[in-house]
């Protein structure tokens, strides 16, 4: 009998693992790097590292469903004649007409309306499907300017100086040919069919002392009504924030990595900016350092997908959130029915991303007319209505449980860390601990 | 420069229509203007006393006459939409940033980004623009008397911007549809753009230009085209060295 080494299991590299293989096969074929929607997708520390501390002895906890737990906030109250005032602390982020179908922001305006919060224009400037279904509008101020003009800035009713986003702070956009339809091409001003580079930075700004000045300057124009946002994509909070409360902003807007996008390169969306969790504190401190953390408001945004992550960005001090890819999964991206589909594009349903290719089933995030057709804007705006009201009542039922009559009285002291990571992110102690990694300094 | 308290802003009406900035804030200026109907008789506007004040008759939406005795600062005329205004000086930055139609005449100098992103009406600088003239605009025409700088029409994707000097480096970087026409030297092209054939229908629509920027004296056929290879429009690896 002769004796057989036992094998060797084929062990596969967990540096070059199955999907980095892939990308390598595919650059090599096409010379041309991926390009996708979405936000990061890698696991990152997030709001699930976090757990909420409920009431007991030390704290006295208030009936769920008995005793009144507020939601409402208003927005922009620093500068402007009329701040907004929303009734739940979750707004709709900004995606642009083009990217999006017009029912598709019909939806989403329905949808914001029926919930008492607001929608957000995007790269493509304002539709009347937007304008029409949305009771609070707010009007983006983007580099590219594609549709920007003064009649639809005094239309909306808070303008958002966009510098970067979640996905891809410091970088421009890339909208395939295929969905620059007539319409969209009439709207940003450019020849239908070609890929549409947006800018990455402000044509007529360079930095914080010019901010300041456009800042005015769209204050004067609009009669100094409306509220100023400042969004930015989460690289550096602290120094941005206070940045943008020095130019003068009453709001700041900070888009952590797992911030949605358009199109842009997966390596980017993977490798530039911060996790949303890590993002919130130094914001707020910076706010604190300034003495103006609930003067000027923080919306927090990137990854916002149920009650108890708003509760715990309330918790870690932001003012409201703000939620993009949820809101379209809840109009119906994504969605299971569209299996079959989904396989034909070579994906299926929980991982479509490729937006910017303009074949999306769902009739979302196309400008194809059969698509769009799919989407009916008012079920879908019901859907997302249903979907804020689920997140919201799962932000009181916390909250209430934290012993708070409202969700902006939930604190970092509400809060404790499961990995020492999130604990050194959110500022918040390791659980079981009164460790506070990296307390001093960021 | 610091935010102007709106409570500290005078709540009066005004039948005048001369607006002394040393004596009257920039808000006051800004409202009137705001508070413009179609058929208005204030139809002639005189601003004293800039000084280089920012946001200087931004936001006007009435085809009223606007003469600015002095220099301004960023963003004059910002975002105009049928107002003709004069800048007997010179202009800051942005100067007619966002402009929807109208007009803005510039006798002296105008800084940085000129008609950035201007949608349509006729910017004029009767002197040099500095960098960035046009930058991004889509569908403003701009004459320039003088000389522009850096990286003028970055990225412009429609109208026409006409320059009688010379332009700097890196001239209608990332063009689109947007014409240019130099009559001097031009430092450099950006990527894409290129020198162009001036067809009749541009020498007649140069003509129109220099006509309606009160240029004299000078011919369409002294000017060269430059406009977009086109070879940017649909992104190809093969063209990677270009971006």
């Amino acid at each position: 009998m002769t004796y057989r080494n036992p094998p060797t299991t084929p062990r596969k590299s967990a540096t070059f693992d199955d999907y980095t293989l892939s990308e390598i096969r595919r650059a090599a074929a096409t010379g041309i790097y991926d390009i996708r929607g979405a936000g990061a997708k890698r696991k990152l520390p997030h709001f699930d590292d976090l757990l909420v501390l409920g009431a007991s002895i030390s704290r006295y906890p208030l009936e769920g469903y008995r005793e009144r737990c507020d939601t409402g906030v208003v927005l922009g109250s620093r500068h402007a004649k009329k701040p907004i005032e929303l009734k739940i602390p979750i707004t709709i982020a900004g995606m642009s007409f083009g990217s999006l179908s017009g029912p598709a922001k019909e939806a989403l305006g329905r949808g914001a309306t029926l919930s008492g919060t607001s929608t957000t224009t995007g790269d493509g400037g304002m539709t009347e499907e937007e304008r029409g279904h949305s009771k609070t509008l707010v009007y983006q101020y983007l580099p590219s300017r594609y549709g920007m003009n003064p009649r639809d800035l005094r239309r909306a009713d808070a303008i958002e100086i966009v510098i970067g986003q979640g996905a891809k702070p410091g970088g421009g956009g890339m909208l395939l040919g295929q969905k620059i339809s007539d319409r969209v091409a009439e709207m940003r001003t450019l020849p239908k069919g070609i890929d549409q580079r947006s800018a990455s930075r402000h044509p007529d700004w360079t930095g914080p002392d010019d901010l300041e000045i456009k800042i005015l300057e769209l204050r004067e124009i609009t009669d100094w009504e409306k509220p100023i946002y400042v969004k930015v994509g989460g690289a550096r909070p602290y120094y941005d924030t206070a940045l943008a409360v020095k130019s003068g902003a009453d709001v700041v807007v900070i888009d952590g990595m797992q911030g949605g996008t358009a199109a842009t390169q997966e390596v980017f969306i993977e490798n530039v900016g911060q996790p949303t969790l890590a993002c919130i504190r130094p914001a707020v401190q910076a706010l604190q350092d300034l003495g103006m953390h609930r003067k000027v408001q923080l919306i927090i945004s990137g990854g916002i997908r149920n009650g108890a992550d708003v509760a715990k960005a309330l918790a870690l001090g932001v003012d409201a959130v703000s939620i993009g890819t949820a809101a379209l999964v809840a109009l119906g991206d994504n969605d299971p029915r569209w299996e079959a589909e989904y396989n034909e594009l070579g994906t299926t349903a929980g991982a479509y991303d490729d937006w910017h290719e303009g074949r999306d089933p769902a009739g979302i995030t196309t400008q194809d007319p059969e698509l769009m057709e799919r989407l009916d804007p008012i079920a879908a705006g019901r859907r997302l209505a249903n979907y804020l009201k689920v997140m919201t009542l799962e932000a009181q039922t916390i909250a209430r449980a934290c012993g708070k009559n409202s969700l902006h009285n939930l604190e970092p002291e509400d809060l404790v860390a499961l990995t020492i990571e999130a604990a050194a992110m959110a500022g918040v102690p390791l659980a079981g601990t009164n460790w506070i990694p990296g307390k001093n300094g960021f | 420069m610091s935010a102007i308290n709106v409570s500290k802003v005078l709540d009066q009406s005004h039948a005048s229509r001369v607006f002394d900035l040393a004596e009257m804030p920039l808000r006051e200026l800004n409202r009137a203007l705001h508070n413009l109907t179609l058929g208005s008789n204030e139809t002639a506007w005189e601003v004293l006393n800039p000084k280089g004040s920012h946001s200087v008759a931004v936001g006007v939406d009435q085809p009223v006459t606007i003469d600015v005795r002095g220099s301004v600062g960023y963003y004059c005329g910002g975002m105009n939409d049928g107002s003709a205004i004069t800048v007997h000086g010179s202009a800051g930055p942005g100067v007619g940033e966002n402009m929807m139609s109208g007009s803005i005449t510039v006798k002296g100098d105008a800084s940085q980004y000129a008609g950035a992103t201007g949608r349509g009406g006729l910017l004029v600088i009767e002197g040099n623009a500095s960098s960035r003239c046009g930058i991004s605009m889509k569908g403003i025409d701009i004459v320039v008397h003088g000389n522009i700088g850096h990286m003028s029409a970055f990225m412009a994707q429609s109208g026409n911007l006409v320059v009688l000097g010379d332009a700097g480096d890196a001239l209608g970087d990332s063009i689109y549809e947007a014409r240019l026409f130099v009559r001097g030297k031009v430092g450099s092209l950006g990527a894409d753009c290129i020198a162009k054939e001036m067809r009749s229908e541009h020498l007649e629509l140069l003509q129109g230009l220099l006509d309606r920027a009160g240029v004299t004296g000078v011919k369409a056929a002294e000017f060269t085209r430059y406009g977009s290879a086109r070879t940017l429009y649909n992104f190809n690896i093969d063209n990677a060295d270009a971006y």
